[in-house]
């Protein structure tokens, strides 16, 4: 289990180099010099030469990138050009909302969504199956960001019962999770369901009814826990695409977190913030990746064999 | 007997029918705009500004007294013409990258096969914007985004479909008879691994329909005043509290062509049975 760690940590080295070296190339690949995409406004020529010299902008791009590299893991991502502060303390202010928005998404959508795949899944071609299967339809459909904005309508502007935006007391986080969560719910419910329907047809369950254990009992004890292995893998597959989903849905609620910071710096054009942000988005994408990895090899002998 | 259509089995099932009515409509939207909009996309009517939807105006008007229905209909051609456009681009991309890179194997499927792991795991609202960030925001780029975003998706697919069909003996046979790499690849090998690919390319439609909305809500696709569905939404917000249906209409309109696209593909799919080409991937 920990070599199957290991080997899954250093498999992840050569993936963050390449998404560092694309990030690294925005400011390179940008119209204009450089020194004028990391320099605040109205910088004096001494204050572009000390930056162009502490980015070694005169040297080859390869080196260029290893200092840029070196600087980001030692935790130094800049000067926000715009808000004039370290680009690491901004990410810091805003890593924490987006995390407890993230994490919460995905636990309200795996086990929302396990529940209610299972649900229809035993009560087959009922009213509880056709209603979470159109509920799946909608939420693999509708925008996330519409989704939104009708919640707010609804909850916050109608009924008054949520904050609009902002992130100031906790019941601001039930609408942007409840956004986020129905797009996974959707997703974790259709393989949980069709995985159920698949296992239910196998012979060691048809050796259950024919043993005479009551159907609840093999419906939660043997069939769910066969049809969570698909489950696992589609989640440890799509953690990225929640996390993405909390992109879109911080924007919408105008919370603070990394995906707001990155939407603002882009239409204001503040490139050190927009690296920062991006770099710290695709670490989150890789490790929820990896997280999801290993819960699936804790859970499953063959995917372990498989990495070997 | 009539050869077997499968286009006209899907139409002739329940939601087939009721969703391909649907597209063609919306289609109809978007190339004859002009003459369905009841007003012009741009014409502004400050008094009559945010104003509920009434006879003259169906769906109410914008924060500039225009038209919402009219801005609906034009907004059409914007997002499907991205769409298409976008996904057109990575599915001719993805079929002969994936075609190659199963077919020829060695370091460039290696490679091929590497990059499409590393995009593979990243969501495509990611990728879109790092690309965005690259090369500043606009319609072009909003495009260019979308098809890169999804090119992992068509590759893969590709290279699964031919992987599977490079080594059947009239591959073998065509080899001996002395035709070239490219004529066994675009002349053999393609067309039997084509409509999977398709298929798949028109359900990414309709996700790349809501990527290409969201990149327009925040302000990175089409800029005012050409009418998108996602920018629309987004100038709404400030009139939430007073004039709701310029978030509704658009956000609705989005809904259900994406809707429409996803049950016309799954009749489509049943129709071909193609069930588990697309799950293999």
């Amino acid at each position: 289990m920990i070599s199957f760690f290991l080997k899954r940590l250093l498999l992840l080295i050569p993936v963050f180099l390449a998404v560092s070296m694309v990030i690294f190339m925005i400011v390179h690949l940008v119209p204009g010099d450089p020194i004028d995409n990391l320099v605040q406004i109205n910088s004096s020529p001494e204050q572009k030469a000390a930056l162009a010299a502490k980015y070694g902008l005169d040297k080859p791009l390869y080196h260029q990138y290893a200092i840029w590299l070196g600087n980001a893991l030692t935790g130094d991502l800049g000067n926000a050009i715009i808000l004039r502060r370290p680009v690491a303390d901004l990410i810091a202010q805003n890593l924490p909302h987006s995390l407890s928005l993230g994490a919460l998404a995905l636990l309200f959508s795996t086990i929302v969504g396990i529940a209610s795949g299972a649900l229809a899944a035993i009560y087959k071609d009922s009213w509880i199956d056709r209603t979470t299967m159109t509920l799946i339809l909608l939420g693999s459909t509708v925008p996330s960001f519409w989704l939104g904005l009708l919640l707010i309508m609804l909850f916050a502007v109608q009924l008054g019962w949520f904050p609009v935006s902002g992130a100031r007391s906790w019941d601001a986080l039930i609408l942007p999770v409840l956004t986020i969560g129905l797009g996974g719910v959707a997703l974790v419910a259709r393989v949980t369901r069709v995985a159920m329907m698949e296992t239910a047809r196998k012979d060691f369950v048809m050796m259950l009814h024919a043993k005479g254990v009551p159907p609840w009992q093999i419906e939660l004890r043997h069939v769910l826990r066969h049809a969570l292995l698909p489950v696992v893998t589609i989640l440890s597959l799509r953690i990225g695409w929640i996390l993405g989903g909390a992109v879109t849905v911080e924007f919408v609620f105008a919370r603070p977190g990394l995906g707001s910071l990155l939407i603002t710096s882009l239409n204001q054009r503040d490139y050190p913030v927009v690296q920062g942000a991006l770099l710290m988005l695709a670490i989150a994408v890789m490790l929820g990746t990896l997280l999801g990895d290993i819960i699936q090899a804790a859970m499953d002998p063959r995917v372990r064999e498989r990495i070997k | 007997m009539a050869a077997f259509d499968p286009i006209k089995t899907a139409i002739r099932s329940p939601r087939g029918g009721v969703s391909a009515a649907v597209l063609l409509l919306v289609m109809a939207c978007a190339l004859f705009a002009p003459l369905i909009a009841p007003y012009a996309y741009d014409i502004q009517n400050l008094p009559g500004s945010n104003a509920d939807p009434s006879v003259a105006h169906w769906m109410g008007t914008d924060e500039f007294g225009r038209d919402l229905m009219s801005r609906i209909i034009y907004g059409a051609r914007t997002s499907l013409t991205v769409a298409v456009t976008a996904i057109s681009i990575s599915v001719v991309a993805g079929l002969t990258l994936g075609a190659m890179a199963a077919y020829f194997g060695g370091w460039f499927d290696r490679a091929v096969t590497a990059v499409v792991d590393l995009t593979w795991s990243f969501p495509e609202i990611l990728i879109a914007l790092i690309l965005i960030a690259i090369i500043g925001p606009g319609v072009g780029s909003v495009m260019v985004a979308i098809s890169i975003a999804y090119l992992a998706q068509f590759t893969r697919l590709t290279r699964a479909q031919i992987m599977a069909l490079k080594n059947e003996t009239y591959v073998e046979a065509t080899t001996n008879l002395g035709a070239g790499h490219f004529h066994i690849i675009f002349r053999h090998l393609l067309p039997n691994a084509l409509t999977p690919v398709i298929v798949a390319g028109m359900l990414a439609t309709g996700d790349a329909i809501i990527l290409e909305a969201t990149l327009g809500f925040f302000g990175l696709g089409a800029q005012p005043p050409t009418p998108s569905w996602g920018a629309m939404m987004s100038s709404g917000t400030a009139q939430i509290f007073i004039a709701p249906w310029i978030i509704i209409f658009p956000g609705l309109a989005i809904a259900i062509t994406v809707i429409s696209i996803n049950l016309f593909g799954d009749a489509l799919i049943e129709s071909l049975d193609i069930h588990n080409h697309l799950r293999s991937v």
